[in-house]
């Protein structure tokens, strides 16, 4: 089953298209990525995926089917928006009543042990917590849901080091309890590294990479050699090139890890991060389930 | 060892304060839309008036174009303007006292209530201008705005209600209509932004800080209508019938009652007694189905030693009221702006 | 690190059950018991001083018979008491109505709360209906209280119209209604406007327009008005239009002024003649319609029995005051129907409404 499943997908606000041809499959049981910078057009598509924002073109679905924001869909997904809001001039307690209230599924007990244990004051209004407090009310509040599709928009901003740790720690767990799929989106990519299987790379609008972890960093490497060597470009899918002196750095998509390095380089793995600067600074590229817009005709498998 | 010394620069002073024009154009630019929307209402409710106005002058010219004024027929025709217009001119009259308390309440609390709700007061009070200005800044423009109104406002509305008052139908002086007329109103009003300005400080929430300043201001109103407003200068005591000053610039009556031989008050419903049991007199028609028996209450008790008294303010006092009640408005709307500002002034972020 | 209970997930896919109403009757209390607590508190407050004023007032009718109702001392204290209540449904659209949804659109909690199990729409009509019910069931409780307390003086033949505009919408089902109207059009504005302050201010300014010309135009309306010849009618009635007509026809009142002229009079108002300004020069000039109001001294014509000969009479249009029940109900009614479309197109707004 594909958690979130889009086909052309796109969103206009007036004039300005802030998500275009965004087509996804996400699978269930991952803990989803979303990464690009301030503007990208995340938090748009993380709405259409809710049901707050409906589509200016595409298809978007969600648990297996389902139409984002339908009741269905409202049942087993839980989202938390950036800058986590909660009614301010009710208590913490308050809250608690209020999402069992509207909701068919909510572990109460799970809840106020998990608050206690944080040390978040039950009857103190939750306007009065501190950012940090409110945003582990917020994601308390919507595991005890019990959701099977776990959204977060930016949710570790909030958060100091140990708090973030706590928190990821968390979310772990549950997906491993009760194989809960979770879309989170950052701009830091930093901290989502240790737990994220699979990414989505967003940028200006559009997607630009896609796919399992695991996949995409077995796809790409990076060949260091001669600066003048200029006939890679034609023979490679060169993603990004950084060039120092007489040196040049290529990140490179390969067909497989037997894919041969050609003589005078040399090949080495890359990271996830130096894997997502480089398609940040090539808007052109991507690497797409698919049929992609890639610079050569290999496309990466679809994972599914 | 060598001392880093900077050297005094040639010209160099302290920074000059932000310029308060550039902070009236930040509260311009915020409150457009409302203001424009504010304006467009207030001129609805002023055109209204005009055009009513409009109509009571001419009726009232040939009220007044009648001649001789004490004949019967010319008591008809002014009794006919005032059964035909009175009831609307007084009801719009009442409900002009809304213009106040909602151009007070309505510019004044949500300025700082909203910019302490959402927090947006972190940034506006760590800019340059720092916060005593900026909030000074911010109620400056909707203050002089609503004054403004409520001045031209009540000039048309004492244009507007000008033939009641000049028949003698209603006073300037008594009750409702001295805080629609002269400097109250103007004063009344802003003492609801003041009221409002200070509620929104305290309470931070904008729609309970309106509800608060509403009430507050109603409270006030009241009390000065039903107490305070009466003794401003000592009553004057007038023994016998008559008020001075009848006619179309009547005293304003506080209270009137009687004693009786022994010179102690008689109750109101042992006078009522005491008039029904007098002789009756003959029946007068007044109307095409009402009638009512012709008996002069002040003769007969009078000439059975009763002494009728009458607590009042003469109509002369009407200025003097109307600058003390506007003084003292003042002076409250100051004092409030003033804890505003020492709110903001000692409230931690 | 607690764990989380795993049990037995329900069948997904199946057809769910939706999430029971009478969660959300918690959730409308808690939200907005400040709100509704205040509204009893201000309706209170006036209605105890109706309740006063009330009983002050039968005591008065009591103690001094004919002679207190008769010179409408009653009626001069009332006017200014209902102009002021006026305003009481205004206040609760803009207080009790606009907050409500402009409230979660400008604080950004509508992020939480539509993305609930219980889904926006049913959420928003859950909430709307508990607040309208209440409204309506104080405001009327309220426009009984009104309508009881000032009972002795309206409509009896000191001429106060049960009809008339003042205290018409204060009374009855229409109060209820006007309350009803005003959340209405408050939510509404809420759902359009997306700040609070401003809908309020809008829904102040939208009410009072509706008000104004239902009292104005539509109310004398609702029932073909009758017509009566002269220009003094019941005195309970509700006097709409007076005018005069030429041969059984309308004639404007322009040509009756030229005639009036010719004689050195002008109508000023229906029924209210005067001398024309220019000075014709005759002294009492006043001229009232009644019999006894020609004056001794006049040496004029009574403009009005020379009209009559000519052919002009003068028509009265009213309401009488036997229609005011009838009135009520029609007024309560579309006051309803327009609420209930307001609540509607608000509910489908919340629906299309995108982040």
């Amino acid at each position: 089953m594909n958690v979130i499943e889009t086909t052309g997908l796109g969103k206009r606000y007036h004039q300005t298209w802030a998500l275009r041809e965004c087509s996804l499959a996400i699978p269930a049981g991952h803990v989803a990525a979303l990464v690009g910078p301030n503007g990208a057009g995340k938090t748009t598509l993380l709405n259409l995926t809710v049901g707050l924002a409906t589509p200016s073109a595409g298809v978007v679905t969600v648990l297996g089917g389902m139409t984002a924001g339908s009741p269905g869909a409202l049942d087993g997904i839980a989202f938390v928006a950036q800058d986590t809001p909660v009614y301010k001039n009710l208590s913490v307690t308050d809250m608690l009543h209020l999402t069992r209230n509207l909701n068919r599924h909510f572990d109460g007990g799970y809840a106020r042990a998990r608050l206690g244990e944080l040390g978040i004051p039950l009857k103190r209004k939750a306007g009065k917590l501190s950012g940090g407090q409110q945003a582990q009310l917020a994601l308390t509040l919507a595991l005890a849901r019990r959701p099977q599709l776990l959204v977060l928009d930016e949710p570790l901003a909030n958060l100091d080091p140990l708090a973030r740790h706590d928190f990821m720690a968390t979310v772990m767990a549950t997906v491993a309890e009760n194989g809960m799929s979770v879309v989170l989106s950052s701009h830091v990519l930093a901290e989502l590294e240790r737990v994220a299987d699979y990414l989505i790379l967003v940028s200006g609008g559009r997607v630009q990479v896609a796919g399992e972890v695991d996949d995409l960093l077995a796809g790409h490497r990076v060949l260091t050699g001669p600066a003048s060597d200029s006939r890679m470009h034609e023979e490679l899918a060169v993603v990004h090139e950084r060039r120092a002196e007489a040196q040049a750095h290529l990140l490179v998509r390969t067909g497989g890890p037997g894919d041969a390095v050609p003589p005078g380089w040399e090949a080495h793995p890359v990271g996830l991060e130096e894997l997502v600067l480089a398609y940040l600074r090539q808007p052109g590229a991507a690497a797409l389930p698919g049929p992609a817009r890639t610079k050569n005709a290999k496309p990466t498998e679809v994972a599914r | 060892m060598t001392t880093l010394t900077t050297p005094a620069q040639p010209g160099q002073h302290t920074p000059r304060p932000v310029p308060w024009s550039k902070l009236a154009w930040v509260s311009w630019r915020q409150y457009r839309v409302g203001l424009i929307g504010a304006l467009v209402f207030l001129g609805a409710l002023a055109l209204y008036l005009l055009v009513m106005g409009l109509r009571f002058h001419s009726a009232y010219a040939s009220v007044t174009s009648c001649h001789p004024a004490s004949s019967q027929a010319c008591q008809d025709v002014a009794s006919l303007f005032g059964n035909q217009y009175f009831i609307t001119a007084e009801v719009s009259a009442v409900l002009l006292n809304a213009v106040p308390v909602l151009a007070g309440v309505f510019a004044g609390a949500p300025i700082l209530a909203r910019e302490l709700d959402t927090g947006t007061f972190r940034f506006a009070w760590t800019q340059g201008a720092g916060r005593i200005r900026w909030t000074l800044a911010r109620l400056a423009l909707p203050a002089v705005t609503v004054t403004v109104t409520a001045a031209a406002f009540s000039q048309l509305f004492e244009w507007y209600y000008w033939p009641f008052f000049a028949s003698g139908m209603d006073s300037r002086f008594a009750g409702q209509f001295f805080n629609l007329t002269g400097v109250a109103f103007t004063a009344w009003t802003l003492a609801a932004f003041a009221i409002g300005a200070l509620a929104g400080v305290l309470i931070r929430r904008a729609v309970a800080a309106m509800a608060a300043a509403m009430a507050a201001w109603a409270g006030l109103m009241l009390v000065t209508y039903a107490f305070l407003r009466r003794h401003y200068l000592a009553p004057l005591l007038s023994k016998g019938a008559g008020v001075p000053g009848r006619g179309n610039n009547p005293a304003w009556v506080l209270s009137q009652w009687w004693t009786g031989p022994n010179g102690r008050p008689v109750p109101s419903n042992e006078l009522y007694g005491l008039i029904q049991g007098a002789p009756k007199g003959p029946t007068k028609q007044v109307g095409p189905d009402s009638f009512q028996t012709v008996v002069d209450p002040f003769r007969w008790l009078t000439q059975h030693g009763y002494t009728e008294w009458t607590s009042y303010q003469p109509a002369s006092r009407y200025w003097p009221f109307q600058w003390i009640e506007g003084g003292w408005l003042l002076a409250l709307s100051l004092l409030l702006i003033a804890a505003t500002i020492w709110v903001v002034r000692r409230r931690a972020a | 690190m607690t764990a989380m209970a795993t049990s037995a997930q329900p069948a997904r896919g199946a057809r769910l059950r939706p999430v029971p109403w009478r969660g959300m009757a918690w959730v409308s209390w808690r939200q907005h018991r400040a709100t509704l607590a205040g509204l009893v508190a201000a309706l209170g407050l006036a209605g105890l001083y109706l309740y006063i004023t009330g009983l002050d007032l039968r005591h008065e009718v009591a103690a001094y018979g004919e002679m207190f109702t008769a010179n409408g001392s009653g009626k001069m204290e009332m006017t200014p008491t209902a102009a002021l209540l006026q305003v009481l449904p205004a206040l609760i659209g803009a207080f009790v109505g606009a907050p409500v949804l402009a409230r979660e659109l400008e604080t950004g909690t509508f992020r939480y709360t539509w993305t609930q199990g219980f889904g926006r729409e049913r959420w928003a009509a859950a909430k709307l209906a508990q607040i309208a019910i209440a409204v309506t069931v104080v405001a009327g409780a309220f426009g009984f209280l009104f309508s009881w307390c000032y009972e002795p003086i309206i409509g009896v033949r000191q001429g106060l119209s049960p009809l008339m505009a003042i205290t018409f919408d204060l009374r009855g089902v229409a109060f209820a209604g006007w309350a009803l109207v005003a959340f209405a059009i408050g939510v509404l504005a809420g759902v359009l406007i997306r700040r609070v302050v401003p809908a309020m201010f809008a829904t102040l300014a939208a009410w009072s327009g509706l008000a104004v010309v239902t009292g104005a135009y539509l109310r004398s309306h609702y029932e073909a008005p009758l017509v009566t010849s002269g220009f003094r009618p019941l005195s309970a009635a509700w006097v709409i239009g007076q005018r005069w007509t030429l041969h059984g026809k309308p004639v404007s009142t322009s040509a009756v002024d030229h005639v009036l002229h010719k004689l050195g009079a002008i109508e000023a108002a229906p029924g209210v003649f005067g001398a024309a300004p220019s000075g014709s020069g005759q002294p009492g000039g006043g001229f009232g319609q009644t019999a006894s109001a020609a004056s001794p001294s006049s040496q004029n014509v009574n403009p009005v029995p020379y009209l009559v000969h000519h052919g002009y009479a003068q028509l009265t249009t009213y309401q009488p005051a036997s229609r005011f029940w009838p009135f009520q109900w029609i007024e309560g009614g579309w006051l309803l129907a327009l609420s209930l479309l307001l609540i509607a197109a608000t509910i489908w707004l919340v629906r299309r409404h995108a982040a």
